[in-house]
């Protein structure tokens, strides 16, 4: 786990909101090495969701750099950037996000219409997806017709389905009661430690917090420690 | 999944909504489809006409009779090759199958209109028969008439000496057109201009709406119809001489510039149609912001964004216009058939083409703006919220 997936030197962000600029991040400095799996903690306003923002490449450092997977991401344009998040990362977000009108399998075929793969090989891959998360017997379901664990499942798919070796989760069990939340969180464990999947997400919850390898706490744009 | 089947699937998120605005499309070219056969109709007249040929009426209104002693006068104008003439007589077969009938005399009208293909025989039967009547090849095929029949055709305009509305024509003849523009204007029928004088109750012997002076040179028109003109003035019976061609547009122009009419009418529904299509399309992109920005999450670049909703604004013009312009053609046939083909509401190339054109046209006019929102989305602030 020593070669690192992420690095984030002295990176800034600052918003602009009408007149008003808002430095969200002050030279921020991390790594996250290969495989490992971390939750970004701290309260609401802190920068957490800002720097997985520009870990995952949704967005750019007003200044500093970014490194991840050996790409330099901040010097990416828009168009580059798109193809580099559809290449090497996964999202998966607190409300899921899944396209209404497509059943589970459409959903998570979604991210592979950017490849060049064959329709069977998309299907093949779809399923072996849908498998990994317990889902096989849903594919056919659309969203509404699914609980919200099943859903989250169906976005961690979709996350995985172009197999890219970081997945950036946003509050991923922010919207579940706390026994589909562990089972959530419980299949991230698994994605870690079986599938060798660097994971960062951000959380609130510290029980959450406790299913990653390690804890970093942010406060006003800084991190404050690192907790094994 | 393809992305076109993405595409459909968006389209039909809100069902009731796409298809109600995919039923306003459909009404819209297919008043379209219709209006512009209507308007190709009424163009259609003037583009075929020999050029060698200049109709005479009355100045006031064709519906004003003129003399037919006017004939030898028209006749010795110089340039004049041959005269010939024709009276509406307004028929109408069996309930309500209204033909397009004038009354005329065979021979001179044979010289004048080479255009009209009959054989000799039948020319002579209807030259020697009072009662003859002879009808142009589509409206025989159409009516089911045979040479030989006796045909019953009333008059609203022009009763017979006894009041009565019927009369009686023999079938001589069927003509068919030299080409194929005059072949689509065989729905004609014409009878004896002596029988017809000697009949009708109003006693209006001698009289015409119309004379047609075959030139012997197309260069001497403007000449002609001058003399003709001039020669008239400040008689009982003053003229309006015209080339055939004028005299089609003008005939057309009573009822109104149809062309005028029809592209205010286009206007106004295509008009209102951007107004319904595009609000569909801007709510449709704006009730789902976030899905756009967690496609630009997964990779798909701006462009693509931009395309789907180009694409969907496409499909939904598409499958509206294309259902309405084969509406149109079925609707045409229909009245077609319901008219006896008098009314040929045929959808030509031409105005598919025109629909076509106005398809792509109205899909980038109601797509462009919201596909262009979609593609400068931020995602952060989209996925925000903001």
């Amino acid at each position: 786990m020593s070669e690192s997936m992420v690095q984030v030197r002295s990176v800034t962000k600052v918003y602009e909101r009408g007149k008003q600029k808002i430095e969200v991040l002050h030279g921020l400095t991390l790594d996250i090495p290969r495989g490992d799996f971390v939750a970004l903690m701290g309260p609401s306003g802190s920068g957490k969701t800002t720097l997985l923002n520009l870990i995952g490449g949704l967005d750019k450092p007003t200044s500093g750099e970014i490194v991840v997977g050996g790409s330099r991401i901040d010097q990416l344009s828009s168009g580059q950037l798109a193809h580099w998040r559809a290449h090497n990362v996964g999202f998966v977000f607190q409300f899921y996000n899944l396209m209404p009108v497509l059943s589970a399998e459409a959903n998570v075929e979604l991210p592979l219409l950017l490849t060049r793969l064959s329709a069977a090989q998309r299907r093949r891959n779809v399923a072996v997806a849908l498998q990994v998360v317990g889902l096989a017997d849903r594919a056919k379901h659309k969203p509404r017709e699914l609980s919200g664990g099943q859903e989250q499942r169906v976005a961690i798919a979709r996350a995985l389905v172009s197999d890219p070796h970081l997945l950036v989760c946003d509050e991923p069990t922010g919207d579940l009661d706390r026994k589909t939340a562990e089972e959530i969180l419980g299949l991230l464990q698994v994605l870690n430690r079986e599938h060798g999947k660097t994971i960062v997400i951000v959380t609130h919850d510290p029980k959450a917090a406790e299913f990653a390898r390690r804890t970093l706490h942010l406060e006003k744009g800084q991190l404050l420690e690192q907790a094994a | 999944m393809t992305r076109s089947g993405f595409v459909i699937a968006n389209l039909f998120r809100k069902r009731t909504r796409t298809i109600l605005t995919l039923l306003s499309v459909i009404m819209a070219f297919l008043l379209f489809g219709l209006l512009q056969s209507v308007n190709t109709i009424f163009n259609a007249g003037a583009d075929f006409v020999g050029a060698t040929r200049l109709m005479v009426q009355a100045r006031v209104s064709f519906t004003s009779p003129l003399p037919l002693s006017m004939v030898p006068k028209l006749e010795a104008i110089p340039g004049v090759a041959r005269v010939a003439y024709q009276q509406w007589f307004g028929g109408v077969w069996q309930q309500n199958t209204p033909l397009i009938m004038f009354s005329l005399d065979p021979q001179r009208y044979r010289d004048v209109y080479p255009e009209w293909v009959m054989s000799d025989a039948q020319w002579q039967a209807f030259a020697s028969t009072r009662t003859g009547m002879i009808v142009g090849k589509q409206l025989a095929g159409q009516l089911g008439w045979k040479i030989g029949q006796k045909i019953p055709i009333a008059s609203n305009i022009w009763p017979q000496k006894n009041g009565s509305k019927a009369w009686t024509f023999d079938l001589v003849g069927i003509f068919d057109g030299k080409d194929e523009e005059w072949k689509k204007r065989t729905n004609l029928a014409f009878i004896q201009q002596d029988y017809f004088d000697e009949a009708n109750q109003f006693g209006v012997k001698g009289r015409t709406n119309f004379f047609i002076l075959k030139l012997t040179d197309a260069g001497q028109a403007r000449a002609v119809s001058r003399t003709v003109d001039a020669m008239f003035e400040n008689s009982p019976d003053e003229t309006k001489t015209q080339t055939e061609k004028d005299f089609n547009i003008s005939f057309v122009k009573q009822i109104g510039d149809i062309g005028l009419i029809v592209r205010w009418i286009l206007f106004a529904v295509f008009f209102t149609l951007l107004l319904v299509v595009g609000n569909t399309m801007a709510q449709s992109v704006r009730e789902r912001i976030p899905e756009l920005a967690v496609l630009k999450t997964l990779g798909f670049p701006d462009g693509s964004v931009l395309g789907f909703v180009l694409a969907e604004a496409f499909a939904l013009c598409l499958c509206g216009g294309l259902l309405g312009l084969a509406l149109a053609s079925i609707g045409g046939a229909m009245i077609e058939k319901g008219t006896g083909g008098q009314f040929q509401l045929r959808l030509d190339v031409s105005v598919w083409l025109i629909g076509i054109a106005a398809i792509v046209l109205m899909s980038i006019a109601v797509g462009l703006l919201p596909a262009l929102r979609a593609r400068r989305l931020r995602i952060v602030d989209a996925l925000a919220g903001r």
